[in-house]
């Protein structure tokens, strides 16, 4: 117990002296996550759609590929990139294991598939109670899309944020892509499970309440938006 | 867009009738929704389709409307195949409004700025020199409350907003399916209005109701349906004062409101 308050208060010191190192890790952890999620949802967002109005070959194939992807354990995410960036791998020529845009890669690859299944739920959804309109209005397809994605767009960033809760909270893929490099690819998570093992309480701490924080600002936002979807969807 | 100096009083339209359905079947899960239906529309004006809940009524006019594929038999309109072409030409109001998560005006814009509907040239009735979707948002009465979101509204305005979409496109044909079924007084006799100017103005009108007196007040013939067919199509006039079958005058009566389709 003494030990817990003893942290605490360390931690919280770290954060008020604005310590250059724990700035740096929360710096990197941000910009990892926040570039997978916006290549998440370039990448997700298509599918997501294609998946709720195409009625091509293979899609119900495509979407149990999606669902099942979206539980994948982060580890073995991290495994698989790795034997693709890794020196013998197919994309060991790009040099890129062991750098913040392998984390990148890890990140996306995760939650791409949750990016996907999400929006093609949501955008399903509004698609069967659009579609005999607008098939009545001989509303062109990617007109349909178009508006789809528009009167779902809270729907659509509540999806988005959720993507990003799991992609800043995840530690075991960028701990093995990454490698936990002091300076260059540390960020919270591995640095927290390092400093835990090493014994340093307090920063570890210290990291994990500005987790704790960011994840509670990305969930309460998501908390308004999804108020605000929701009042936008019902309209009273 | 819409700044025509002096519209036309009637808009020419080429004539969408007769339609002609013949042998038509509707067939799901073995049941024979539509039941060998054939119907033929000639003349202009209001048609009223009757028939207790569950004859058929709303399946027919999607089929008509080329929303449903028919198991077989064939529908034409002006002697063509329904089609999207012909889709294009006709509006289908449903019982209940879908209306977009956006506002009024925008939900009007949404169904003006299709590109099929760009190059279309509107009569213009009433409110010159206002824009298209002012002008549709007058004659159903809802302009002061163009910025609000469509779903706030009460389902009077949601309907008379549907309705102002449904002719934003300019049909030929205009099909409502208990369209004023459970709303206010005020949106009824609005919408019957704007039903009755679109039917002066060269619009074939298609109108579901259960309403009897409603019926009576627009009706210029009746379509009566029973378990997937027509049993009546005759002037209005006939059919509320001589129906030919019992079913009809059961329903007329008031002792008929519901039947199984072809319980087989
Ligand atoms: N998609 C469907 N699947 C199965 N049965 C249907 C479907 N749509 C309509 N029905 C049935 O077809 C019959 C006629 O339906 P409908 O045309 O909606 O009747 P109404 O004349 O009341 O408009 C009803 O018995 C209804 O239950
Ligand atoms: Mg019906």
């Amino acid at each position: 117990m003494q030990d817990i308050l003893q942290s605490l208060v360390l931690a919280v010191n770290l954060v008020f002296s604005g310590d250059s190192d724990l700035f740096e890790i929360i710096g990197l952890s941000l910009r990892v996550s926040f570039s997978a999620v916006v290549c998440s949802v370039v990448l997700g967002l298509p599918l997501g759609s294609l998946m709720a109005v195409g009625n091509f070959r293979g899609r119900q194939s495509l979407m149990i590929v999606l669902n099942s992807l979206m539980g994948l354990p982060p580890v073995v995410v991290g495994l698989v990139v790795y034997l693709f960036l890794s020196r013998s791998g197919p994309l060991g020529w790009m040099e890129l294991l062991y750098t913040p845009t392998a984390m990148i890669i890890a990140q996306v690859v995760l939650i791409t598939p949750i990016i996907a299944a999400l929006s093609q739920e949501i955008l399903s959804q509004l698609y069967e109670e659009y579609d005999e309109q607008f098939r009545s209005l001989n509303v062109p397809r990617w007109i349909a899309v178009r508006a789809l994605l528009w009167d779902a767009r809270f729907n659509l960033v509540t999806v988005s944020l959720a993507g990003f809760g799991r992609a800043v909270a995840e530690v075991g893929a960028v701990m093995i892509v990454g490698g936990n490099i002091d300076h260059l690819t540390r960020v919270m998570t591995t640095a927290i499970a390092l400093e835990t093992s090493k014994g340093n309480l307090a920063l570890a701490l210290a990291l994990g309440l500005i987790l704790i924080t960011i994840s509670l600002i990305v969930n309460a936002s998501l908390f308004f938006v999804k108020i605000r979807s929701e009042q936008h969807a019902r309209s009273q | 867009m819409s700044k025509t100096s002096n519209p036309p009083a009637i808009p020419i339209y080429g004539n969408p009738l007769p339609l002609e359905v013949e042998a038509l079947y509707h067939c799901i899960n073995g049941r024979n929704l539509i039941d060998g239906l054939n119907l033929k529309l000639e003349t202009m004006g209001i048609t009223v389709v009757m028939g207790s809940n569950g004859a058929g009524k709303s399946i027919l006019l999607r089929l008509i409307h080329g929303l449903l594929q028919p198991t077989s038999g064939s529908i034409k309109w002006g002697g063509e195949m329904i089609g999207p072409a012909i889709r294009q030409s006709q509006s289908l109001v449903f019982q209940k409004p879908i209306l977009l998560r956006r506002t009024v005006s925008q939900n009007l814009e949404f169904v003006l700025k299709l590109p099929q509907n760009q190059s279309k040239k509107r009569p213009n009735p009433n409110g010159e020199g206002l824009a298209m979707g002012d002008q549709l948002l007058k004659m159903v009465g809802l302009r002061s409350k163009s910025n609000q979101l469509a779903r706030s509204l009460s389902g009077g305005e949601q309907q008379r907003l549907a309705l102002a979409r449904a002719l934003a496109t300019n049909p030929k044909v205009l099909l409502l399916d208990e369209a004023t079924a459970s709303l206010d007084p005020a949106s009824i006799s609005i919408i019957e209005g704007i039903v009755c100017k679109q039917k002066l103005l060269g619009v074939k009108v298609i109108i579901v109701t259960h309403d009897l007196a409603q019926a009576k007040r627009l009706a210029d013939d009746v379509v009566f349906m029973s378990r997937g067919r027509i049993l009546e199509n005759t002037s209005a006039e006939t059919f509320f004062s001589q129906p030919n079958t019992q079913v009809a005058r059961d329903y007329l009566s008031g002792n008929l409101s519901f039947e199984e389709t072809n319980a087989s």
